[in-house]
């Protein structure tokens, strides 16, 4: 498994395990800014995901936000921990994965570790 | 404070209730109790007490400013409710016969026509019971004309990144899928966004005018047609109308269907249960599908209509909340008018004066130094260099007895406060407001590491939102 972090410019990021096959989550930034998440709702397996459309939704004790996909294929495993334990992406969200995707036949503009880290400077 | 359950005796009790004048009977022993209720057992000194404290725990517009965005906490004039107890409307039956009940069924019509006035729509039903429920039963409407065309593709509801997050919900309950579409960097709808997402697929479009940055949607016009010629039709939510009365129309903006809330612009009560009223207006087009028999005249006489075939069926029991209606005509008839739009006048200059005290402090990102009846503050700048935030500061001004504006909304604003002073604060409480939000901010440029723990003199400083919300506790644990 590559070990590398992909990023979306909407906060979310992808691991690819193989050429067509990734997983999903939010970044720390993400978590830090929506704060302590008290709610997840996420996708079933076998769900079809879209590059740029919502495929979950965080809720904090702010609001309630959008997660998009950054890339487009079948959901083929979802972290079912998340629901009964949503605190697990404030304390560790780079492995609070949210879904797993396969047959993946497009992806987002995806940025570096280090490019991501300079959006989130501005 | 002791909760009522924690007051009292075992055997106590009051004379409140009166004594049992029917004869009793007894209930089947198959459903009888096998342990005692868990009543509270107080004296009426414990009672009396007890609701006294309580009430002390609240703030509301009574006890001081209450700026809090979006939700219009202006003053609710007293006359309204002294016209709401009159046991004509208070004590009257809902299936009583429409012959004795004539006072009423005018009371709703005349509420009817003044708001339809007000919006430029051609009706207006009372049933739904607030603001959201008004959107439910509003975009239920949009549903109804285009199954009635046989224009069944048509399933997607477009809202702005800026609305008020209820129109997405309403959107999703009603049966649509949302398309949100981008603010320009002016905190306007992005006509050109939106041109790009309508079609044949376009069930409606949901906005608020003036939008939730404070800003009067100049292209209005425009907006409403491009959904027009697409097929769809517009929604109005009537959060902000109070921007507006008496000087422009949702019905005349374009707009085909409207939710207004009572509790809101027309002065009745609002928060801790209210109850609201969200009623519905719509054009002519639409008028058919709406929940209610229409009320008519004849020979003198006010009577339900017979269901409509095409009504998309009642979304709650009976009239809505009828008490809202009396006291919210109550209001527009107090005001007339002219005071209607004064009261909008008001609000708005009201907004631009606090705003502009305090513009050289506080960034406020749109606007330019103009806003409708509210403007929104962003707190970023301090939050990146002191720590301190938006919460931080809504806190603290918890400290000087009022209460805070609306925090983290619109979503488009990062660590956003949104303000709404209405028309009914004088000039003295502005300048105060003003004084203590400088203050604050000063406080919080000099001293950021108390911030977090403000407020201090309120009954409850800062609650664990977040245990509540991932392990609530739902009931009382009694003890046995």
């Amino acid at each position: 498994m590559s070990k590398e972090f992909f990023y979306a410019k909407t906060h979310e990021w992808v691991q690819f395990l193989d050429d067509t096959k990734a997983r999903i989550g939010i970044s720390d930034y993400a978590q830090s800014e929506l704060g302590d998440l008290v709610f997840i709702s996420l996708p079933e397996v076998d769900d079809e995901v879209n590059v740029g459309e919502e495929f979950a939704d965080v809720e904090s004790v702010k609001a309630v936000s959008n997660v998009y996909s950054p890339v487009t294929g079948t959901v083929t495993a979802v972290n079912e921990d998340l629901l009964d334990q949503p605190e697990l992406v404030n304390s560790d969200p780079m492995e609070a994965w949210f879904i797993e995707v396969e047959n993946i036949s497009d992806k987002a503009e995806l940025l570096s570790e280090l490019e991501y880290k300079k959006l989130i400077a501005e | 404070m002791k909760l009522i359950f924690e007051r009292g005796n075992k055997n106590r009790g009051c004379d409140l209730v009166a004594e049992c004048d029917v004869p009793l009977v007894s209930v089947p022993a198959a459903y009888e109790r096998k342990k005692e209720l868990n009543l509270p057992q107080v004296s009426e000194t414990e009672i009396s007490r007890h609701y006294t404290e309580l009430a002390g725990q609240t703030f509301g517009v009574n006890n001081g400013f209450y700026p809090l965005g979006s939700c219009t906490m202006k003053y609710n004039p007293k006359i309204n409710d002294e016209l709401a107890k009159l046991s004509e409307f208070s004590d009257i039956h809902p299936l009583q016969g429409e012959d004795t009940v004539q006072g009423s069924l005018y009371i709703m019509r005349q509420a009817e026509k003044y708001l339809c006035e007000i919006t430029g729509m051609d009706n207006m039903d009372f049933q739904p019971a607030a603001g959201a429920h008004g959107e439910f039963t509003g975009l239920k409407l949009i549903c109804a004309y285009h199954q009635d065309r046989n224009d069944s593709k048509r399933d997607k509801i477009i809202v702005p990144d800026s609305a008020h997050g209820t129109n997405p919900a309403s959107a999703s309950m009603a049966g649509f899928s949302v398309i949100n579409i981008p603010s320009t960097p002016d905190g306007l709808v992005d006509v050109e966004a939106l041109r790009s997402v309508v079609g044949e697929d376009t069930a409606g479009f949901m906005l608020t005018n003036p939008n939730t940055v404070g800003l009067f949607e100049e292209d209005i016009l425009e907006i409403t047609s491009i959904v027009h010629q697409a097929g769809g039709l517009n929604y109005y939510d009537g959060a902000n109308l109070n921007a507006i009365m008496g000087v422009a129309r949702p019905g005349d903006m374009g707009f085909d269907v409207v939710h207004l809330n009572l509790h809101k612009t027309f002065s009745t009560p609002h928060g801790g249960g209210g109850p609201g009223s969200g009623p519905v207006g719509c054009k002519k087009i639409l008028s058919r599908y709406l929940p209610s028999c229409k009320i008519t005249e004849k020979e003198g006489i006010l009577r339900f209509a017979d269901k409509d075939e095409k009504s998309i069926g009642r979304v709650k029991a009976f009239y809505g909340n009828f008490l809202v209606v009396v006291r919210a005509l109550s209001y527009m008839m107090s005001l007339g008018a002219d005071g209607l739009k004064d009261a909008s006048q008001n609000a708005v200059l009201n907004a631009n004066y606090m705003m502009d005290k305090l513009k050289d402090v506080f960034e406020i990102p749109f606007g330019n130094g103009r806003c409708m009846h509210e403007f929104v503050i962003s707190l970023d700048k301090i939050k990146k260099e002191k720590s301190v935030t938006a919460l931080d500061f809504a806190k603290a001004l918890l400290d000087y007895g009022m209460h805070p504006p609306t925090m983290y909304f619109p979503l488009i604003v990062s660590e956003a406060l949104m303000v709404e002073p209405t028309e009914t604060e004088s000039k003295e409480n502005l300048d105060e407001a003003i004084r203590i939000y400088r203050e604050v901010y000063d406080n919080a440029c000099k001293n950021p590491d108390g911030f977090h723990d403000y407020p201090l003199t309120t009954p409850i400083g800062r609650p664990d939102e977040v245990s509540a919300a991932r392990n609530p506790i739902l009931r009382y644990n009694f003890s046995d």
